[in-house]
């Protein structure tokens, strides 16, 4: 009998956080990652926390995009390798179902904790602790986005020996919109502002990509495997 | 209804033949059509009452904004049809167009800077219109960079026609939201550049140079399409007599 | 003629303009036709025919 599918994105999203937690350098690089580039600022710019406040939410958000870029060497190289996607396509199930799985399980493992860890090097940059919960909330949901955009930009790479740089070629410019819209939510946050307009435009990018990044993903892993 | 045609469209030796034959009659009138423009610009149009004679700078900076979407918009469609329909020359035509759109892009930049200075005052501001066409050259470049890192020429046209699509519907939101982050961050030196109504004799010379644009784009665009679809079907029977006559 | 040079006092801006223009429009017209006289080259050789030499 075959598998239902709601089953299979649970065995495929257990899997992957069992893997994940045996090898917990995948997880905890992308979040060193996030912390070095958010303290190259104050040492390149000023310690003056003051000044830093007006620039946090662009750091921030600067910062999250590249560790989440940089997490995304892990999001199907590895599964390309040993053979796993090839399975994925042979299982007869749907190969967006499962990729929507497998980008959900690598938000998980990077995007959550990044917007976990957020707080932390808010302090370090002079916010204040009342806007640490809508820091929060604005990255949790940006990097929905940011894993969806950069799914279809890993699958796109797949053939490419050594295709980090094309990879971030491919993925930031289509992350534009999730910058804007999250540095400002971020910047509202900060000020004591009402945020809803800029969440609203970010869960609507979530809404947007998680109908139609799994899709175009799949297409992509499908040519890359061929 | 007859299919026949668009079977035809399919093939590469009837393309071939068919972008040689048009390939002059889009390229003469494009020659007579931006010459006719560049005079009626450079020369006919009165000076502007605000900017004087720096307002000729749109008869080149406007036809290449133009192409540099216009492009996109061809190659992305070329792309759906081809990985749609499995249709190689169409995949062909894709790839003869990034490189073109490209240039394009650099050319509505570059002319939008010099154009900027004198009524700016600066060379580069983050206007929304500037930044989205800043982001849209990136988008042509990573288009090209993975067609170029892909070496399987099938896998490689599969690939970055996905990349096209997803770019194509990505634009408007990238413009949205360019925008929205203008609106907020008012850079107070952008000066607004709609006005009602352009004068007949600055206008006609415009759309005649956007016109003789487009035209030359298409006889660009079909003799870099003859030479992709040779490159592939170069093994070919048909190609034999096309490269011996 | 000078006076249409200078552009009114615009020549620094304007010509450059035009010269970027229209150094695209001649690039891209000799790459293209560089282009297919390769790939017609490449297909000659591959196909043992040979063509006129271009």
């Amino acid at each position: 009998m075959r598998t239902s599918i709601l089953a299979a994105l649970w065995l495929v999203l257990r899997r992957d956080l069992l893997l994940a937690f045996r090898r917990p350098g995948h997880i905890v690089q992308p979040l060193a990652f996030f912390a070095v580039v958010a303290m190259l600022f104050p040492l390149g710019f000023t310690p003056e926390l003051a000044r830093l406040r007006d620039i946090a939410p662009g750091v921030l958000w600067v910062a999250a995009l590249l560790s989440s870029l940089l997490a995304l060497e892990f999001l199907f190289r590895d599964d390309a390798q040993d053979g796993t996607l090839e399975q994925f396509v042979l299982s007869g199930q749907s190969l967006t179902a499962l990729l929507f799985a497998r980008t959900l399980s690598h938000w998980l493992l990077t995007g959550l904790p990044l917007a976990l860890m957020a707080p932390l090097l808010g302090v370090a940059l002079g916010v204040p602790l009342a806007a640490m919960p809508g820091i929060l909330g604005a990255l949790a949901l940006g990097t929905v986005s940011l894993s969806l955009i950069g799914a279809i930009g890993a699958g796109l790479t797949l053939g490419v020996r050594r295709g980090g740089v094309l990879l971030s070629l491919l993925t930031l410019p289509l992350a534009v919109p999730v910058l804007v819209f999250g540095a400002r939510a971020t910047e509202l946050a900060i000020q004591g502002g009402a945020m809803a307009g800029p969440m609203y435009l970010l869960a609507a990018l979530a809404v947007f990509g998680l109908t139609l990044a799994p899709l175009a993903a799949a297409a992509a892993v499908r040519i890359g495997l061929e | 209804m007859d299919w026949t045609w668009f079977h035809r469209l399919a093939s590469p030796p009837y393309i071939y033949r068919l972008a040689a034959t048009l390939t002059p009659w889009f390229a003469w009138p494009a020659g007579l059509l931006i010459a006719a423009g560049l005079y009626g610009g450079l020369v006919l149009a009165p000076p502007d009452y605000q900017q004087g004679d720096g307002f000729r700078i749109i008869y080149v900076h406007a036809p290449s904004a133009w192409l540099s979407l216009m492009i996109y918009s061809v190659m992305a469609t070329a792309a759906a049809v081809g990985l749609i329909w499995r249709m190689k020359v169409a995949h062909a035509a894709a790839a003869s167009c990034a490189g073109i759109g490209a240039w394009f892009t650099v050319v509505s930049l570059v002319t939008g800077m010099l154009w900027g200075k004198p009524m700016w005052g600066t060379y580069w501001v983050w206007d929304p219109r500037l930044t989205a066409q800043l982001i849209l050259l990136f988008l042509y470049l990573g288009y090209m960079g993975l067609r170029s890192g892909i070496e399987d020429t099938a896998r490689a046209d599969r690939a970055s026609a996905v990349l096209a699509i997803v770019g194509v519907v990505n634009i408007p939101i990238i413009r949205f939201s360019v925008e929205w982050w203008n609106s907020i961050h008012q850079a107070p030196s952008v000066m607004k550049m709609d006005r009602p109504s352009m004068p007949a004799e600055m206008l006609i010379p415009l759309l005649t140079m956007m016109v003789g644009f487009t035209l030359y784009f298409a006889a660009i665009m079909l003799v870099r399409l003859r030479a992709e679809i040779l490159r592939r079907e170069r093994s070919a029977s048909w190609a034999r007599e096309v490269v011996a006559s | 003629m000078s006076e249409f040079l200078s552009m009114g006092g615009y020549a620094a801006f304007v010509w450059p303009a035009y010269a970027v223009t229209f150094l695209a429009v001649f690039v891209n017209i000799w790459s293209a036709r560089r282009a297919l006289r390769r790939a017609r080259a490449h297909a000659q050789r591959r196909l043992g025919v040979a063509g006129e030499p271009s």
